[in-house]
């Protein structure tokens, strides 16, 4: 067995749009990479993310929105974390995004934005390099 | 196609060809890639002769068009009788601003509207439902009751314009929000012209906005299709998608297998409600994507028609032509729109909406270069439709009808999809159809494995996408995007409190005590619904009694 | 405060990092593993597997929720397979089971199987004991029913429920493949489709073969997950295994065994790592005369047991 710790992440997919594509690719791409990827499928609230999250111990979260309503969830996640004493979970998020909207995700604690195009193995690197 | 000897001999002299001229050319300079591909992955031959369709009958598989099986098209003109309906997908934030919108677009020489609304309307949840925290208006107009709806077309007269709605769970209430909207304009219900989207199971497989379970939903969309042919005769009552197959990642092949193979389950489903196939099946339409492979997507398009002729003769023996002819709208690839470099998206929009045109299209709609951003603003939904302006009005491509056909690439891929895609819907009949093939998320893990596939084509630098992965230009943050005002979702909830307040409750108690009753029994529900929309329900109030007599839909995921 | 007693609090962060520790064999974690054995074995556990998709989340899902009604806590460990290639996995029974994500009384965990060579890994077991510290009533632990974990669930639960689904062929050949022993309660779920009632008659044929006329026969069930059919029926009858199980002490055998099982399984661990690594220099030596065909494998072994005594 190897010694280096087994990443988890958890894939989420707040708000109401139902295109999962990007979501799991990345999935689908983390696991090749070696992570363990938690999965939790459309339509989830803020509050069963964070919880979710919890729950399952995970190094990571990331959280895909195509409808816009990015600037409500993102924040809102971020917010639930710190309630639960849970910021060193590291989140990030991706999706249709305008680079206007991303100091303030950023600012409000997202640890980085990923727009469409986006390498998987430019989210890759990040994640290795940012949990430790 | 041609006679026995001239093949022959156009063997012998390709063989030749082969062996003398390129041979030597390429033990000089070997060609870019060992192998090529089409965009859905079908290998590329480098040369196309009659020997690759020899074997091929111009009357039984292309025809004439008008004509079984309608390989060539649908109309006997096709665009030189009339153009396509140029109709661009729009709505966002209330129904006054969306309203605005469609008066520019009508002004501008659009022929049909379509309407989007945003995703609580299409899951069934009011504006002031917690889920619906932060979506209000973000992807289309926000449609809480019949008032909305009143505003939303106000000033448009309902029996001129064509409307489209992409509305799929809620669409039955939707469509009666449009015939009452109507009715206050003296507009009769057989006047009305336009299409509710009402595909559920590509909901199931790729775009998420379901409510209710497989089976009420059906239930749903087949007392629609009764509905309408009885009192809408010029409705499209389903619009079988599969743009949003394509989007979620599937091949050009895929996206034609399992849009028919969903339109086989709804003709089945009406069937065995007891409609009979001539009464229902001349409203189906159908909806599809166009992407980047010119000639690839022209042939999926016709491949799509002949295919769909044949099914709906040989498996359903409808006899009435026009029940066979598949008839579509095209959206240009959204997933195709790059964020890097949006202009170029200009470029990518105009090859596949030639694709459409050249495919035979019946409607349009052209991305604008920002989608990859954020909604479309006016300017560039103008360059949008513009395109499609230039396409029919200059490049003559419009003045003769299915202009590629006879050519041995072409028609080789038409033939090449046709077959792929009956093997696929083949497999589907084996799992005992589309919605049992979705349950078992078949549909699902094959698009995702093309998904993932053309995701790491890309990554490797093996598929190009320039300005992506290529031709990468430092770049400003592109200005003059739309927002849509966060304050949408406030104000739809103090339009709520307001309606709540003014209506008759007694009457909307008794609507929807109503609308319980028969949606435990088999009668249609459209006429209920009407009532209920009538007096005022909300949007929400109608989903919330039907979700608690049908149940909700959970997803059955794949990775 | 430290986190033996705020997992013996319930705390779910506490609980989930303490697993953590746990997969990542971190430092320590067996010293915390001792002081909070003393707190386990109030819970029941409860062994659910079956062919993938065979609706096993769903059932899990469904009969949590019954036990809620009963103000019971549940913690639920649903396993599923790492890839030996990379090492990584997607996690995905939990979206089955997503409304019960914001119930105080339940605590869900995803795990992989890790190297545990398709069986449970010892991960998991330790899990079951973090999870009946902390209070829980019940431990249901999902494993997928390919190999070796359905097996090794037998080592790690109460009672198992063996699930099947009507239609698929090889229902019957695990029915001759003998995986039959494992089950205590037998699920036939989707009992919405055709061949539901042949699955329970050949299902019950089968266990009439097995066992003697007047011995207690494991109940079938008919269920239909997504739509609640038959789950108060499933949880009325784990209650009567369990009390039957106590009845005839038969519980307590099995726990017994099932601590046999793991002490013996760690002393092996732990011998043949040692052993491993203290004589590796001569382990070594030995490969190249077998290499030379000096001496055969057994013999080395012999050699380097007799050094051990
Ligand atoms: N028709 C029918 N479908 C069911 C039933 N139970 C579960 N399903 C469906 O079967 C699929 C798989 O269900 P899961 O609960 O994820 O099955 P599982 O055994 O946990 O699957 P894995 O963990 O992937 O092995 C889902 O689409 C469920 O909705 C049932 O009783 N009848
Ligand atoms: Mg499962």
């Amino acid at each position: 067995m190897s010694c280096t710790k087994t990443i988890r992440v958890l894939i989420a997919k707040p708000g109401l749009d139902g295109h999962d594509r990007g979501a799991k690719v990345i999935a689908r791409a983390l696991r090749d990479s070696g992570m363990e990827v938690i999965y939790t499928g459309l339509r989830q609230t803020p509050e069963q993310i964070v919880e979710a999250a919890i729950q399952e111990d995970v190094d990571v979260i990331g959280l895909s929105i195509l409808s816009g309503a990015h600037n409500f969830l993102f924040p809102r996640v971020i917010e639930l974390l710190k309630e639960k004493n849970a910021q060193d979970i590291l989140v990030i998020g991706g999706g249709v995004i305008p680079d206007e909207d991303i100091p303030g995700l950023k600012a409000a604690g997202i640890a980085e934005v990923f727009t469409p195009g986006t390498p998987t193995s430019k989210i890759i690197d990040f994640i290795k390099s940012h949990v430790k | 196609m041609g006679d026995k000897y001239s093949l022959e001999k156009l063997k012998e002299e390709k063989k030749n060809w082969e062996e003398t001229k390129l041979n030597k050319v390429l033990s000089k300079h070997p060609e870019r890639y060992e192998k090529f591909y089409t965009n859905s992955n079908i290998e590329v031959e480098r040369l196309y002769t009659e020997l690759n369709v020899q074997d091929m009958d111009y009357l039984e598989e292309l025809g004439f068009p008008g004509e079984y099986p309608y390989t060539r098209g649908v109309q006997p003109t096709m665009y030189r009788g009339r153009l396509w309906t140029m109709r661009q997908y729009a709505g966002f934030g209330t129904a006054e601003e969306s309203n605005q919108r469609y008066k520019f677009l009508l002004s501008q020489g659009q022929t049909g509207l379509s309407v989007a609304f945003d995703l609580p309307t299409q899951i069934g949840y009011d504006s002031d439902h917690p889920l619906s925290k932060g979506e209000v208006g973000k992807v289309g107009v926000a449609i809480d009751s019949l008032k909305d709806m009143e505003i939303l077309f106000d000033g448009i007269p309902l029996d001129k314009v064509s409307t489209s709605m992409t509305i799929n769970a809620p669409a039955a209430i939707l469509l009666s929000m449009y015939i009452a909207v109507a009715e206050k304009q003296g507009v009769s219900p057989d006047e009305l012209s336009g299409t509710i989207q009402n595909d559920i199971l590509k909901e199931y497989v790729a775009r998420g906005t379901y409510i209710f379970p497989p089976e009420p939903s059906m239930r749903l969309i087949t007392n629609i299709f009764e509905f309408c042919s009885k009192n809408m005769p010029k409705w499209n009552t389903i619009s079988i998608s599969g743009y949003h197959i394509r989007e979620a990642g599937a091949t050009a092949i895929q996206e034609v297998a399992f849009t028919l193979a969903d339109g086989i389950a709804y003709v089945e489903a009406a069937i065995k409600a007891g409609l009979s196939v001539d009464d229902f099946a001349p409203r189906l339409s159908f909806f599809f994507n166009a992407h980047n492979d010119l000639l690839e997507e022209v042939a999926k398009f016709r491949a799509a028609r002949r295919l769909w002729a044949k099914i709906m003769k040989e498996r359903f023996n409808a006899k009435d032509p026009r029940s066979m002819m598949l008839r579509f709208h095209t959206q240009t690839g959204g997933s195709t729109l790059t964020a890097q470099q949006p202009d170029n998206n200009i470029i990518r929009v105009t090859i596949q909406a030639l694709a459409a045109v050249l495919g035979g299209t019946q409607s349009l709609h052209t991305n604008s270069r920002d989608e990859a951003l954020a909604l479309p603003s006016e300017d560039s939904v103008r360059i949008a439709l513009r395109t499609q302006q230039i396409i029919a009005y200059e490049s003559g491509v419009t003045e003769t009808i299915d202009p590629l056909a006879g050519s041995y690439y072409v028609e080789h891929l038409t033939n090449t999809i046709e077959q792929k895609a009956r093997e696929y819907i083949d497999k589907i009949d084996k799992l005992g159809g589309a919605a049992k093939a979705i349950e078992k998320g078949f549909m699902q893990q094959e698009i995702q494995d093309s998904a993932y596939r053309y995701q790491m084509e890309v990554e490797s630098g093996r598929r190009i996408v320039v300005g992506v992965n290529k031709f990468q230009i430092e770049e400003e943050p592109p200005k003059g995007l739309l927002k849509v005002d966060p304050e949408v979702g406030i104000m739809q909830e103090k339009k709520l409190k307001e309606l709540k307040s003014s209506r008759d409750n007694i009457a909307v108690g008794q609507a929807l005590k109503e609308l319980e009753q028969v949606a435990k029994t088999d009668d249609n529900l459209m006429p209920v619904i009407l009532k209920c929309v009538k007096s005022y329900c909300t949007l929400g109030e109608i989903c919330d009694i039907l979700r608690k007599v049908f149940g909700e839909y959970k997803a059955s995921i794949t990775i | 405060m430290d986190i033996i007693q705020s997992v013996l609090n319930g705390d779910k962060r506490s609980i989930a990092k303490l697993i953590t520790l746990v997969e990542e064999k971190s430092d320590d974690f067996i010293n915390i593993l001792k002081k909070i054995y003393k707190y386990t074995g109030r819970a029941i556990t409860i062994g659910i597997t079956g062919a993938p998709g065979s609706g096993k989340s769903s059932l899990v899902n469904k009969l949590t929720r019954i036990l809620r009604t009963q103000n019971k806590k549940v913690g639920i460990i649903a396993v599923d397979p790492t890839s030996p290639f990379t090492g990584g996995a997607i996690l995905g029974d939990r979206i089955r089971m997503q409304d019960l994500t914001l119930d105080e009384g339940v605590f869900i965990r995803s795990m992989g199987t890790r190297g545990a060579l398709g069986g449970l890994s010892r991960a998991c077991y330790d899990a079951v004991k973090i999870l009946d510290a902390s209070g829980m009533d019940y431990i249901i632990i999902e494993t997928v029913g390919v190999g070796q974990s359905e097996i090794d669930i037998v080592k790690l639960a109460d009672i198992v429920l063996l699930v099947m689904v009507p239609g698929m062929g090889d229902d019957v050949q695990a029915i001759k493949a003998g995986i039959m022993e494992i089950g205590d309660i037998f699920v036939v779920n989707k009992s919405d489709k055709d061949g539901a009632d042949r699955l329970v008659t050949e299902i019950e044929m089968t266990l009439d073969l097995g066992s003697s006329k007047n011995s207690w026969k494991p109940p079938v069930i008919k269920t239909i997950a997504t739509e609640n059919y038959g789950i108060v029926e499933l949880s009325e009858n784990i209650e009567k295994v369990l009390k039957h199980m106590m009845q005839d002490d038969l519980l307590n055998v099995k726990r017994k065994s099932r601590i046999k099982q793991e002490i013996i399984s760690l002393l092996t661990e732990t011998l043949i790592e040692n052993i491993i690594f203290r004589y590796s220099e001569k382990i070594d030596m030995l490969i190249e005369k077998v290499l030379e065909r000096q001496i055969d494998p057994y013999s080395a072994m012999e050699i380097i047991i007799s050094d051990v005594k």
